[in-house]
């Protein structure tokens, strides 16, 4: 059974590569029960949609 | 479409002065280095603005100078990694690790009070000027290091086996200043922005 401080190690590198089967069976398991590791998720997601805004659209409009 | 009745507005120089300190910003969160952040805008500014006149408005001038000034950007990285030692752990970046050990029960469960929040619909702070304050603030609290790696994956585009390649470190310690870096910023966004405006009790 996975562990919430591996499943933010599993979700940061979820950024970078795509994870195995064998690493995503385990996580999806977990995130199911445990509500703090699916807000770390939606976390993850948003700094990478907040980065490419940041370097993107800001850049790209007038403040 | 009748678009020849709008005059984009003009590349003057309050338009250049705001660009250039706006790129000087962008350049010194991830160099570090005011001196380094400061030739980095001015090549770009050079081999950008020497062709400029081929461009029908701002926004396109902006793409395009932030285009060159991430190349210069990264060729200052470059030079920067040949004198740096990125995977050695600065006592910043030890701190950062203690913190994030203490977020955790024994059992490596989250403790209830550290336990990561709903953000509820975080998208719409993306549109409020504040909030990129309070980014910016969160990515200058981040170590050096950490912070260089970070921005390379997350700013300028590297596959994350790129950046270790240029910096010279495995992509297993690649992995773990990524999830440093993230740790922190999303605490720090959290601390920033997200709880902020959360009632009391």
């Amino acid at each position: 059974m996975l562990r919430c401080k591996e499943v933010t190690h599993l979700l940061s590198e979820a950024q970078d590569r795509e994870l195995s089967v064998t690493e995503k069976l385990p996580l999806r398991m977990h995130l199911l029960i445990c509500q703090g590791c699916r807000n770390f998720k939606q976390q993850m997601t948003f700094l990478r949609e907040a980065s490419r805004s940041y370097v993107t659209d800001r850049k790209d409009t007038e403040k | 479409m009748g678009s020849e009745t709008v005059t984009p507005p003009t590349i003057d120089d309050a338009f250049l002065a705001g660009l250039r300190s706006d790129m000087l910003r962008f350049a010194q969160l991830q160099l570090r280095d005011a001196a380094a952040a400061e030739d980095a805008v001015q090549e770009a500014l050079v081999g950008a603005l020497s062709n400029a006149k081929g461009f029908a408005g701002r926004s396109e001038v902006k793409t395009w100078v932030f285009t060159i000034l991430r190349n210069k950007i990264v060729d200052h990285i470059r030079l920067q990694s040949r004198t740096t030692n990125v995977s050695s752990l600065s006592p910043d970046e030890a701190s950062l690790d203690e913190a994030f050990d203490t977020l955790f029960k024994t059992n490596a469960h989250w403790t209830p009070q550290a336990r990561p929040r709903d953000w509820g619909n975080p998208e719409a702070a993306l549109r409020q000027q504040d909030f990129w304050h309070v980014f910016e603030a969160c990515l200058s609290h981040l170590p050096d290091n950490t912070a260089r790696v970070f921005m390379m994956r997350e700013f300028l585009d590297f596959e994350t086996p790129e950046v270790c390649k240029e910096l010279g470190i495995t992509v297993s310690n690649c992995n773990v200043i990524l999830h440093r870096a993230r740790n922190a910023l999303r605490r720090c966004l959290e601390r920033g922005w997200f709880a902020a405006g959360e009632p009391a009790c």
